[in-house]
């Protein structure tokens, strides 16, 4: 065999292999396809005739897109807003005290610092419904059980993964920049916006990232904290459709998931790159 | 620079401080004070000893959820790292659009649990409809239905782990495998696998914990259903996962076993936390040696 024919022959098996991956991400998207094309058919036809498009009997056009926004007697664009106040303000104020506190651990590193450190990495360990149930009743107490105060919440039970990554990142940059800021005179508040907050970065890309996508799925925490009467966040409201709804209307349901699966990828599709390296950033996490 | 930094403690670690024991610390000492206590209200807690872990281990609905996670989680464990590391070698061979399926692969692990599991829900009944059945009625395909969905989310995010670590494979090591004849079957188990071992340690722990804490996809998909009754009387969710046992014990119709909730939450907390521990060792172990 000589190498011109081992080359043709490896460029022919990477030809198939591109059309057969080509195929199987096909596949992969069909469930997303199907949400599409479901949103567009009458009730009844969602579960009948959940893989052939829309047809003339089936076609509703945008009336479930126009039902869903009061779905549930509640108005849609509500749950939108509250998840987007959430995730926005929980992930801004994640980052900026995390990575202050983190800063100060590493720079101090006092008792009480590894002892916070290391019940950071401690929590990091701890399923949900370990606290849930006090967590809760502690909000409760605490009133922090409203859209506006539950970021506090948020702070608290997410610090533990953010602080690792920061006081991982924040020891890896040499302390020599802090000191020759010292010694020009700036203080710790100077010192950590102008000089440590900049190179902090990619580390804030990498834990925005996964906290934005943890905060705005999540279902459990809100529904227990706040009243979900008054406040829905998108998780909250699908499950109350689907789940204590009485009949639901399917091509409803499938126009909010659409809409709320919209911004997701729109957001993937935007910020990829830094998504997936803060995946695999936060791996770390178990 | 550590004495100025001190003075100004409370505002640089005092936020994180305070949140942390409001979201935290405090819930979690109470938890665990509360799986010793018989209580409808925290402030009218009694403690009763260990009685809460006793009643806990003798829920035939506790042991059930308990075998049937462990066995979800190590089928989705071997079947979401076997894909999702064949896409990964595939997806770094230079064959031509890797980036865009890399693109389509990671994409479900964006959208959230409770939606996803309308999602399958919505495909399942399409195809079970045409047969007169439905997700809810067939714990079997209860139990694949899941697996399917958490394939879906999984893989994509297990094959960006495995395609960074198998990007780090030293090139020279696979340039000499070569030159000495070595055939791609060899070069993969021989070359391959063993530097990829780190990624391989990661993604078994990450998808065994994933499927220990599975919540969203478990009450969306199925909530449980289908429910069987025993000869004594008691209900079995059969397809009903820890997580959501210890959600039904605590906010389900007996208001006086929370109790008994807390207590399972413990023991769910240690079961969790031992496979962290324990993965956090290999790791360690693993940075020592390279």
């Amino acid at each position: 065999m000589n190498t011109k024919n081992t080359l043709s022959a490896e460029r022919a098996r990477k030809t198939v292999m591109s059309v057969v991956l080509t195929l199987v991400c096909v596949i992969y998207m069909l469930p997303v396809l199907s949400v599409v094309v479901n949103s567009f058919k009458g009730n009844t036809y969602v579960k009948t005739e959940t893989f052939s498009l829309p047809d003339e009997d089936s076609y509703v056009g945008f009336d479930n897109f126009e039902k869903g926004m009061t779905f549930g007697n509640y108005p849609f664009w509500k749950s939108v807003a509250y998840s987007a106040f959430i995730t926005i303000v929980s992930t801004a104020l994640i980052l900026l005290f995390t990575s202050m506190a983190a800063w100060y651990i590493a720079r101090v590193n006092s008792v009480v610092c590894k002892l916070i450190y290391y019940l950071c990495v401690f929590s990091m360990v701890v399923p949900f419904q370990m606290v849930m149930f006090t967590l809760s009743k502690t909000a409760d107490t605490l009133h922090l059980n409203t859209p506006w105060t539950i970021p506090i919440v948020y702070l608290g039970f997410g610090a533990g993964l953010s602080i690792f990554m920061f006081v991982g990142f924040v020891k890896s940059i040499p302390i020599e920049i802090e000191e020759a800021a010292s010694i020009d005179g700036c203080g710790p508040i100077r010192t950590y916006f102008r000089i440590v907050f900049p190179m902090l970065k990619p580390t804030m890309i990498s834990v925005g990232i996964l906290e934005i996508m943890w905060i705005w799925n999540d279902y459990l925490l809100p529904y227990l904290v706040l009243d979900i009467n008054e406040f829905r966040t998108i998780p909250i409201h699908i499950q109350y459709l689907k789940g204590s709804y009485g009949t639901v209307d399917l091509g409803a349901t499938m126009a909010l998931i659409l809409l709320s699966i919209i911004p997701v990828i729109v957001f993937y599709l935007i910020c990829q790159k830094y998504i997936i390296k803060g995946v695999a950033a936060g791996a770390v996490k178990g | 620079m550590k004495a100025p930094m001190r003075r100004w403690s409370w505002l640089f670690i005092g936020p994180v401080v305070v949140a942390f024991i409001i979201g935290f610390v405090w819930p979690f000492i109470q938890g665990i004070y509360l799986s010793f206590c018989k209580f409808r209200l925290i402030s009218d807690a009694k403690i009763i000893g260990f009685d809460n872990y006793s009643k806990a281990l003798q829920d035939p609905t506790f042991t059930h959820a308990f075998w049937y996670t462990a066995l979800f989680a190590i089928v989705s464990l071997i079947i979401i790292n076997i894909i999702a590391f064949l896409i990964a070698y595939l997806l770094t061979q230079g064959i031509k659009g890797s980036n865009l399926f890399r693109t389509v692969f990671f994409m479900p692990n964006l959208i959230g649990g409770i939606v996803l599991g309308y999602i399958w829900s919505m495909i399942f009944d399409g195809i079970l409809s045409k047969f007169g059945t439905s997700i809810l009625e067939n714990s079997t395909w209860g139990f694949w239905g899941l697996i399917i969905l958490m394939c879906w989310q999984q893989i994509g995010y297990m094959m960006i782990i495995y395609i960074a670590g198998l990007q780090a494979v030293p090139e020279d090591m696979l340039e000499a495998a070569k030159i000495d004849g070595a055939t791609k079957g060899q070069t993969l188990r021989k070359v391959i696998i063993p530097n990829v071992m780190p990624s391989i340690t990661i993604c078994t722990f990450l998808s065994l914990t994933n499927g220990f804490k599975l919540f969203d996809q478990n009450l969306a998909l199925t909530a449980g259903k289908p429910i069987i009754t025993m000869a004594g009387g008691t209900q079995i969710k059969t397809t009903e996962m820890l997580a959501l046992n210890i959600y039904n014990t605590f906010y389900g119709q007996n208001s006086s076993a929370t109790g008994v909730a807390q207590a399972k939450a413990v023991m769910f907390f240690i079961l969790v936390a031992a496979i962290g521990l324990i993965q956090l060792y290999y790791t360690r172990r693993k940075e020592v040696q390279q």
